[in-house]
């Protein structure tokens, strides 16, 4: 037996084109799999990818084209993270956070003006925004409107997608991502106020 | 012109994410958008809706530490 040839053998002695394949998709998706992980997740997220790609390879024949692999790779880590919900048997939290209805940030920003002097008044408080203090945002709220908002508006998931991943009729995941947005919002507002993110002089040097 | 379609600042603010989404049935688009026409501080809301889903959709990717991405090829080479 030639050298090269052993190189390209797995375990059973034999050539295994299939794992050669998914190796050669997988790893041009593992950055945009980490991110999402990390949306999804506090702490953990390493661990997360590492299950979806176990997933994803023993379900690799059900990947139709190459083209899908991104997708179909977030659909699986998706899947593995609704079950780890699960399993940790935490019970749907739906009970209402606050009265939200009435928060708009929109209205918010006016009235309190945080930036007396600008003009783009809500694009600067956005700006003010960097992906770590979004993602501190995101990790605050519940799972439940965490994930379709992660999945609908960062990741461009359609929301009958997303209600099928989650297992939850339409009209559920649309109410959660209605409350979502709000909460989102709301948490922006509080964020904001505490990291210092109204401040112009806002500690670069720490 | 009937007012029947008017509908309160709230009902509108309510709408404007399904509203951009595409995601409204034809009536209530067209009370949104009658609603749009006459109230600034809807257009305001409807603005800032927009520039959210932005900032949402364009926000930059978490970064994958160098020493992760290394242990995930690692792992996936294993498989
Ligand atoms: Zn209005």
């Amino acid at each position: 037996m030639h050298a090269e040839s052993v190189i390209a053998m797995s375990e059973a002695g034999v050539r295994d084109p299939t794992k050669e394949a998914f190796q050669e998709l997988v790893l041009a998706e593992l950055p945009a799999l980490y991110s999402l992980a990390r949306r999804l997740v506090r702490d953990g997220a390493e661990d997360l990818v590492q299950e979806a790609l176990l997933q994803a390879f023993r379900g690799f024949a059900t990947l139709k084209e190459d083209a899908a692999a991104g997708r179909w790779l977030k659909t699986i880590l998706v899947n593995v993270f609704r079950d780890q919900l699960r399993k940790r048997s935490r019970t749907v939290d739906e009970r209402p956070m606050g009265d939200l209805d009435d928060f708009s940030l929109y209205r918010t920003l006016v009235d309190e003006d945080p930036f007396p002097y600008s003009d783009t008044l809500h694009l600067d408080f956005l700006q003010g925004f960097d992906s770590e203090d979004l993602r501190e945002v995101l990790i605050r709220l519940p799972d439940i409107y965490r994930i379709p908002l992660v999945l609908r508006y960062m990741d461009g998931f359609a929301t009958k997608e997303i209600a099928r991943l989650m297992d939850a009729p339409l009209g559920t995941i649309l109410a959660r991502l209605h409350r979502g947005r709000r909460l989102l919002e709301r948490e922006m507002w509080t964020y904001a106020q505490e990291a210092g993110l109204l401040t112009k002089e806002r500690a670069e040097d720490e | 012109m009937s007012d029947t379609k008017a509908i309160p600042c709230s009902e509108a603010v309510r709408q404007l994410w399904d509203y951009l989404d595409h995601a409204i049935q034809p009536e209530d688009q067209e009370k949104v958008e009658k609603h749009l026409s006459f109230c600034r501080r809807c257009c305001g809301e409807l603005e800032f809706a927009k520039e959210m889903r932005a900032f949402l959709a364009t926000s930059t990717a978490e970064e994958i530490p160098p020493y992760v991405k290394e242990r995930l090829e690692r792992f996936v080479e294993r498989l």
